[in-house]
């Protein structure tokens, strides 16, 4: 059984070690590596590769900065599956700066930052929630007496891995959308052009995240990007062509369900643990990985079947 | 005298500075600054009212939901609508689980570690462990070889030299007073209330498609249709019965015992005016059939709860950064953004100062459940009498620090049974195609609506005005912008500025008690921010309640 040699070893002990410290079950551990195999769109004999991959090595070092926006990414970040949010959080990353997590404050906290940076330059994977005012100086946001552009400018490029995440950081979002003052950028436009992967959505599905990371620490390289910057694993698709309602009398097409123009992997990887999505609960797609998607008209097509 | 100034403050919701002078080891004085400004309300003109749900929820990821609901609200008072029963009881579970998930983030992620010492749960005695873990809540059944792994866990974690979020917190702080056993507990809940928030927020998912930023509002209703079955009526009422657990295993009790090893915060970070809008309709008569009471509190007075008439509501930018005139009504404000840096004896904030009848008003959990205690509300004067006779405290220790902790607990407590009983009021869909559980309506060309609501973080108001379906001013007065705001025109501080005086601070390096008062405010920064299009000379008239 050549999948059980490769079975044997340290990768087993690890595990093992791994599922008696945490109450983590050996069963949901696979089952993660299964959903992250089937999120990445790998054949089942890497399963064992991603086991191996989470409990060797180092954690690779985080920093995560928050610029204009809700938090809303972070929160989506929290709901990783089970039950892998703690463990994810102590024992597969190092997340070295976060401000909605971090213990230390004020200048404890910027110290946190400045030593990260310092002490893993061109080795951390640098993650950004939100967009950057560029208008006034930057003046707009501002965190321990510097602009956001100006923290952004410092840290970003000296990332080995810059993620965009969210609709804020990938296209500029709600704070960029018609009638704001503040000159909010996407990440890649306001550092003139910084290559990083875009990971949109209002908010951002954490298993195309976790599946980012695992795909790094399996192969050491960015998955595949499409023109837009996005992995195709996860934004290959419409929204539409992968959905369970596509073809029946339940379709929301009618009443302006952006599905059929929005790329994402929502219906198959879908929210919280695959509990649902918005067109399972009968909502139509509002398009939020889309690129100005606060911008493309109504969210509802008002002259069907809602009844005004 | 010396000057310590806080930013980032972490753990919060947003960004937020905080300065505060201290003299003898005490606070004197105190400063709250927003410094992010993202200008949502100009974005919201111009466009269909029944779409600005969609927008407001972004104003924040953390209190999601709250701001759709309230926008539907506002459009819906502009409409004269009353939505289906079905929808009122979907929308009332929505918004308990918002405020289980929230209460339990802020207590274990946000707050924990201003009180206890993640260094000194490392050199706990796993067996000592088990007998603290069961005298905070008998039916505990962790042994020994449980917190060993804990303990295990986290020195492992410190052994690597990869101490990540842990890296710099005030650890060794003469504040932290907990032994290292009662440590190492609450450290195995914090990861413990990890996962459980996790599970509380899959309640969004079944009834609001997802979590963060539930999809399911919709002008006149809900969208839910062939989704709403009895096997997911059923789900959601396992996920309400696991919360409760959780709420009487863990939250509730290590609070309780928290606060009680904590007793001197019931002196410090003083509250004196408490506002609370009141929320969950039980029927269409509304405010009266509320489930929390609306109502105000001035200095203290928990037997003599006033009425609410947000006709006394003004908005002050004395010391905020836009130009225009100092105190004005939400329905006139000019405001027109003018960073000038900040200036603690000028402008310092992004955030506006809100008065009732000019005065500050704290708003939130400890607001609803002295209100709810003034009013006789009989779950939370319950709670409130059996947690005040646990800790030995007295009814006026609840205006502090301890009392705001305190208070989120209990309320949670109180919704969370509250829940069980409505979860079973839920109607499956028939499943036709037409959308059931919603009002159709004749959408008028113009009309004005106000949307009040009382989310996690206290009490939210959304005030509408829009002609030809457009939107022409949209105006929001939240939580946070009552709490952290900044001092208004006759120079009298915010509820979070004045909480904050008296506060000692034993280390000015290490302002631990500093943060301890600021977090049992749960600040949530990106919601307190906002400003109309100075344009726009829209006027608004305030509905009087």
């Amino acid at each position: 059984m050549e999948k059980d040699e490769k079975f044997e070893d340290p990768v087993e002990d690890k595990i093992d070690e791994m599922v008696t410290k945490k109450g983590v079950t050996r069963r949901d551990f696979m089952k993660f590596c299964g959903l992250m195999a089937a999120t990445l769109g790998l054949e089942a004999t890497y399963i064992p590769k991603i086991a191996e991959a989470l409990v060797s090595g180092p954690r690779p070092p985080f920093i995560w900065l928050q610029f204009s926006e809700c938090t809303g990414c972070t929160e989506a970040f929290l709901r990783s599956s089970s039950p892998f949010i703690d463990d994810l959080l102590l024992n597969k990353i190092s997340l070295e700066y976060h401000e909605t997590i971090m213990a230390p404050a004020g200048e404890a906290a910027t110290k946190s930052l400045t030593d990260a940076v310092s002490k893993y330059s061109g080795k951390f994977f640098c993650v950004v929630e939100g967009s950057i005012p560029l208008a006034g100086s930057g003046n707009y946001g501002m965190i321990g007496g510097r602009t956001m552009l100006e923290i952004a400018q410092e840290v970003c490029p000296q990332a080995k891995m810059m993620i965009s995440l969210g609709t804020c950081a990938a296209y500029g979002g709600l704070p960029a959308a018609t009638g704001g003052l503040t000159g909010a950028e996407c990440v890649h436009g306001a550092l003139n052009g910084l290559n990083t992967i875009k990971m949109p959505g209002c908010p951002p599905n954490p298993v195309n995240f976790a599946a980012l990371i695992v795909n790094y620490l399996l192969f050491s390289d960015f998955p595949k990007l499409d023109t837009l910057g996005r992995p195709t694993f996860a934004y290959g698709s419409t929204v539409h062509s992968q959905c369970q309602r596509r073809d029946t009398e339940w379709c929301l097409e009618g009443f302006g369900c952006r599905g059929p123009s929005t790329y994402h992997n929502c219906p198959t990887v879908k929210y919280n643990d695959k509990t649902s999505w918005c067109v399972q609960a009968d909502c139509p797609c509002k398009g939020c990985a889309q690129p100005g998607f606060w911008d493309n008209g109504s969210f509802f097509n008002y002259n069907g079947s809602y009844g005004d | 005298m010396s000057k310590i100034v806080l930013d980032p403050v972490t753990r919060i919701e947003g960004h937020l500075r905080v300065e505060t002078e201290v003299i003898n080891g005490k606070v004197n004085s105190a400063w709250s600054t927003s410094p992010l400004f993202r200008g949502i309300e100009p974005i919201l003109k111009n466009r269909d009212p029944r779409d600005a749900w969609m927008i407001t929820q972004r104003l924040c990821g953390v209190c999601t939901y709250v701001h759709s609901v309230t926008s539907v609200r506002s459009v819906e008072n502009a409409l004269n609508l009353t939505i289906p029963g079905n929808a009122r009881v979907i929308r009332n579970l929505l918004m308990g689980a918002q405020f289980i998930h929230d209460h339990i983030v802020n207590f274990y992620q946000l707050h924990l570690l201003d009180w206890v010492d993640v260094v000194s749960a490392l050199s706990a005695d796993p067996a000592a462990t088990v007998t603290v873990d069961r005298q905070i809540y008998s039916g505990r059944k962790r042994t020994s070889s449980f917190f060993s792994g804990v303990k295990q866990q986290l020195q492992a974690f410190a052994k690597s030299g990869q101490l990540g979020p842990f890296n710099n917190g005030y650890w060794g702080h003469p504040a932290y007073i907990l032994t290292p056993e009662e440590n190492l507990v609450f450290m195995a809940n914090y990861l413990e209330a990890l996962k459980t928030q996790m599970q509380v927020a899959h309640m969004h998912a079944i009834y609001g498609g997802k979590n963060p930023h539930p999809q399911t509002i919709i002008v006149g209703g809900i969208t839910l249709n062939k989704d709403l079955t009895s096997a997911r009526i059923t789900e959601f009422k396992n996920h309400v019965t696991s919360a409760q657990n959780f709420v009487n295993m863990y939250y509730l009790p290590d609070t309780t015992y928290l606060l009680g090893r904590y007793k001197d915060y019931a002196k410090i970070g003083i509250a004196d005016n408490l506002m609370s809008f009141g929320e969950f309709p039980q029927s269409s008569e509304e405010p009266s059939s509320f489930f929390f009471p609306r109502g105000i509190i001035f200095n203290q007075a928990t037997s003599s709860v006033q009425p609410v008439d947000v006709g006394n509501i003004s908005e002050h930018i004395t010391h905020s950064w836009y130009s225009g005139s100092g105190s004005l009504n939400p329905a006139q404000g000019q405001t027109v953004p003018s960073y000038s840096g900040i200036n603690t004896s000028g402008q310092y904030s992004w955030i506006k100062a809100p008065r009732y009848q000019g005065q500050p008003m704290e708003v939130g959990p400890l607001a609803r459940v002295m209100v709810n205690y003034g009013k006789g509300q009989s779950a939370t004067v319950q709670q409130v009498n059996s947690f005040l006779q646990k800790t030995g405290l007295k009814l006026a220790d609840m205006y502090s620090t301890l009392g705001r902790t305190a208070a989120r607990a209990i309320e949670t407590k109180v919704i969370a049974d509250a829940m069980a009983s409505w979860a079973g009021q839920v109607q499956a869909s028939s499943q036709t195609l037409t959308m059931p559980f919603r009002k159709t309506f004749t959408m008028t060309s113009s009309g004005s609506g106000l949307g009040l609501n009382e989310a996690p973080r206290g009490a939210l108001g959304h005030w509408l005005n829009f002609s030809s379906q457009k939107i022409t001013n949209y105006q929001m007065v939240v939580p946070s912008t009552w709490n952290f705001g900044p001092r208004d025109a006759s120079n009298v501080p915010g509820p979070v500025e004045q909480a904050l005086v008296d506060v000692p601070v034993a280390d000015q390096a290490r302002p631990l008690e500093v943060l301890r008062v600021i977090h049992s405010f749960n600040p949530c920064i990106a919601c307190a921010v906002h400003v109309f299009d100075p344009k726009s000379k829209a006027t608004f008239e305030v509905e009087s309640l």
